[in-house]
């Protein structure tokens, strides 16, 4: 198989055609896609860490373009150094970065080693977990500028988290959690010891005594997994109580409370049945699911960090003419900025001088860039990718349009799960029901005896809060939850796997998710005596300064060309330039050839334009002297190759597809039909994606949506399953009920069906739990099951249950293939 | 069986110790990263090497 020679030996991803570029690692030359991947993979095996390639159990983030030394020189200024980082002992500094692109163990490793050769680094710890990793240095030794760039080089972008609180909350939250739910297992196991005895001892004539002894023992034991590692489920259950609902920890508390005291109460009297067992594996398996869903929760990160990647910490303003670097959160309305190339605007604004493009697909999603000229609008979070801009600052915190989309999330947030309502109605349905029938039983034995009454109405509780039952969910979701982190997917929310398996209808942003989300060049095709990389060497020279997205990929692909002189561009035809003293032009078939000159000799072209972009739907840039043209590039934001079978997978299952795009409708169109895919909506704001999905959800549709960028956050927020993609932007990723890490769409038909599996268990569990308590419970209340047989029955229901939610573990190995990309075939572009 | 009378509060101090020694380790961090630690007895003592290093094994 010739895997190895279609894929980037650093990204993985399909090697463009027409184009060999090598990197050299550890004295071998391995093929790479672009330079950004190739100076990554060379700075890696330079510092003599190539050891990373051979542990990596999973492909990198593809690096885009070369890492920019400049792009980290802010961090070296010693105000935002006081700002951003905290005092450690002995005159070091520490700090908490967000290392994007950190995928797996091997990349932490690579981005601790990379740092431990740097003199001056004092500790560094790197969470694979949370992406986060925290250094600690000598401001004396190194600067922090430095230290950012090392982890540039090796391909891990750091953002530097300011609010740092929020980070260490997070661990301490983790860390109590597994301190109660090691509280919980411990008691378990130890009540359990005792249950078996106790069980068997009563049919065989145990010494009264001993039962005696080892019911107060047990009691002893439930205490402490009661009050402490039961404690989050009160709080909840308090909170929902304050706020006049009732959610999952309501029921939870009260079975809980009631079966404990009704055991200490019988254990006190010293009759009567006892069901430490039963609440203490409640306690820890419902515990240890929360601590699973937490953790996924935790990894898809929070807002803060989102927006720590997304606007800068800072700007330089002008005052009277003199520039100043100040920190975003000094500026304020009226304030007069500069913005260089390739910044990003650190508040709203208007222009005032310069003329440029700007990227704003963080905000619309659209790939092509805006052009701005003085009077235009620009906004918080998109990047200047044209000449520098003076503008003056309109809005600034929370007035600006990045502001307003994270607000909208957090609105959508709240309006959010009918589903999970649902659920919560059933449980108050069912609490209420357990509730009256309690209390119908108690005022019956109060007219029949007294004395029993509360023992009976007691018994009546507990026994419908019993062992089986109450492990039926958690057992099924905690085996679900383990069995898709082992494929690569992320829960953050446990009842999405309920919601999955009801879904009817996927909703796509396209951007990101059907196609990579990337403009590269897919193919070279050169004319004359011109190579490719010397052709690819001339298109950058002449990109160099260019403010268009699709410029981005040539740099990408080129070798360090030089700028050219003498740049002109013509609108929406392309750039001019003299490169190595030549003449040259880049941009449409008629401006690069010179057809479209007046008066050019139209026959001195010697190659005629490619087919028209409509066909396969990818576009062509063409690269001349103005005398013909001597190399075409094409370039496409690549459709994901299992997109389609992805696709035609999910509407088998039930779930037909729809695309909701901010991008233009022939893109839309073109993907659509590349896909299969019936329904499309295009040029959709973020807010107008959102009454797409809630006109859905009126008709009864229960929605999933697929999305990666900002502009799909409230998407994402508003529907009744949230996936993200793993290369997809922070604040998706918050909003998403499940991360499709290995970023692949291969997994999410896998998900549905698992999701409907598990709800199938589920609805098995329970009719077994019940069936069995129905049956057993009036026969054992006549006497008619010894209480040898009543043991194993009520232990055998119990590991029924447990086993069955264990089938949904097996069979679903996910494939840990480390070069999946590269045993793809080559896209079928 | 009166032996029992000892034996379950010993080990009731046995899982006190356990708890503690737990309860210590997650305070210490020990359980904040359980992935990256693995690959870490993975690497060489000595340091990376600049790319002429001649202890280099042969390539396959």
């Amino acid at each position: 198989m010739n895997g190895a020679a279609v894929a980037c030996f650093h990204c993985g991803e399909p090697l463009p055609r027409g184009l060999t570029i090598h990197a050299r690692v550890d004295g071998r030359d391995e093929p790479v896609c672009c330079h950004g991947c190739k100076a990554v993979a060379e700075f890696i095996a330079g510092a003599g860490l190539g050891d990373y390639y051979r542990y990596r159990d999973t492909s990198s983030t593809r690096a885009d373009e070369p890492p920019r030394p400049d792009r980290w020189s802010a961090y070296d200024r010693p105000e935002l150094v006081e700002r951003l980082t905290r005092a450690e002992p002995g005159g070091a500094r520490s700090i908490t970065v967000l290392l994007e692109g950190l995928r797996c163990a091997a990349c932490s490793w690579l981005a601790d080693k990379a740092l431990s050769l740097q003199s001056g680094v004092l500790d560094v710890s790197v969470n694979p977990a949370t992406a986060r990793a925290r250094l600690v240095w000598d401001p004396a030794k190194v600067r922090l500028g430095d230290l950012l760039r090392v982890l540039d080089h090796v391909g891990l972008r750091p953002h530097p988290l300011a609010g740092e609180p929020s980070e260490q909350v997070a661990l301490l939250e983790r860390r109590s959690a597994l301190k109660r739910l090691a509280v919980a297992g411990f008691g378990n196991m130890q009540v359990m010891m005792f249950a078996v005895p106790l069980y068997f001892g009563a049919a065989n004539g145990m010494d009264p005594d001993m039962q005696e002894y080892m019911r107060i023992v047990s009691m002893l034991v439930s205490v402490p997994v009661a009050l402490y590692a039961g404690w989050p489920f009160y709080q909840g259950a308090w909170h929902a109580l304050r706020a006049r609902s009732i959610s999952m920890d309501v029921p939870v508390s009260l079975g809980i409370v009631l079966a404990f005291v009704a055991s200490v109460w019988n254990t006190l009297r010293g009759s009567g049945e006892i069901y430490f067992d039963s609440v203490t594996m409640f306690v820890f398996f419902l515990g240890l699911g929360r601590y699973v869903e937490m953790i996924a929760r935790h990894r898809a990160g929070s807002v803060a960090d989102a927006l720590a990647r997304l606007a800068p910490v800072t700007a330089r303003r002008l005052r009277e003419g003199v520039a100043e670097d100040v920190q975003a959160v000094e500026l304020r309305v009226g304030d007069e900025l500069l913005v260089r190339t390739g910044e990003v605007f650190a508040a709203d604004g208007t222009v005032l001088d310069g003329e440029g493009r700007v990227d704003e697909s963080m905000l619309t999603g659209e790939s092509t860039a805006v052009a701005k000229r003085p009077g235009a609008a620009v906004h918080q979070g998109t990047q200047n990718l044209g000449s520098p801009l003076r503008l003056r600052v309109t809005a600034v915190a929370g007035d600006t349009v990045l502001s307003g989309i994270v607000a909208l999330l957090e609105r959508a947030q709240t309006e959010r799960p009918r589903l999970a309502r649902a659920a919560d109605r059933a449980a108050a349905w069912f609490l209420s029901r357990i509730l009256v029938g309690a209390a119908i039983v108690f005022a019956v034995w109060w007219f029949v005896d007294p004395s029993r009454a509360f023992a009976a109405t007691l018994a009546v509780l507990v026994v419908t809060c019993p062992c089986a039952l109450s492990l039926a969910t958690p057992t099924a979701l905690a085996a679900a939850t383990a069995a898709l982190a082992k494929r690569g997917v992320l829960i953050a929310r446990t009842d999405a796997v309920e919601s999955l398996a009801k879904a009817t209808r996927v909703l796509w942003d396209k951007t990101g998710t059907l196609t990579r989300g990337l403009v590269r060049i897919e193919d070279v095709r050169t004319h004359g005596d011109v190579d490719a990389a010397q052709a690819l060497a001339w298109a950058a020279s002449l990109e160099q300064l260019s403010e268009h997205p699709i410029a981005r990929a040539f740099l990408g692909a080129s070798t360090t060309a030089t700028p050219a002189t003498e740049v002109a561009v013509h609108a929406g035809r392309g750039i001019e330039g003299l490169v190595e003293g030549r003449r040259m032009r880049i941009g449409t078939w008629e401006f690069a050839s010179g057809a479209a000159d007046p008066g050019a000799a139209a026959t001195a072209s010697s190659v005629a334009p490619e087919p028209d972009a409509s066909g396969d739907g990818d576009s062509w840039a063409y690269l001349g002297t103005g005398q013909g043209v001597v190399a075409a590039f094409r370039l496409a934001d690549p459709l994901r190759p299992e997109a389609r079978e992805c696709v035609e997978r999910l509407a088998g299952l039930g779930l037909p597809s729809a695309i909701v795009s901010g991008d233009e409708t022939a893109a839309v169109a073109r993907i659509a039909a590349r896909t299969g895919i019936p329904e499309q909506a295009a040029r959709l704001s973020p807010q107008g994606k959102l009454e797409r999905l809630q006109a859905l959800q009126s008709t009864g549709h229960v929605v999933v949506a697929v999305g990666d960028g900002i502009n799909d956050a409230p998407l994402l927020k508003g529907a009744d399953v949230a996936i993200a993609m793993g290369r997809g932007s922070a604040l998706a990723q918050t909003s998403a009920d499940l991360i499709l890490v290995r970023d692949s769409l291969d997994d999410l038909p896998h998900v549905v069906e698992l999701s409907r599996r598990t709800q199938r268990v589920i609805r098995q569990n329970l009719t077994w739990s019940i069936v069995y308590n129905l049956a057993a419970l009036p026969l054992a209340a006549l006497g008619w099951v010894p209480p040898w047989l009543a043991a194993i029955g009520m232990s055998l229901s119990s590991v029924i249950v447990v086993l069955n939610a264990m089938r949904l573990s097996r069979g679903t190995h996910g494939r840990r293939d480390p070069q999946w990309p590269a045993a793809r075939p080559a896209e079928a572009a | 069986m009166t032996i029992l009378y000892v034996l379950i509060p010993l080990g009731l101090v046995l899982v006190g110790f356990g708890l503690w020694a737990f309860f210590w380790a997650t305070g210490d961090g020990q359980f904040d990263d359980l992935d990256s630690p693995g690959w870490s007895v993975l690497e060489d003592d000595t340091k990376p090497a600049n790319p002429d290093r001649k202890d280099e094994p042969p390539q396959p």
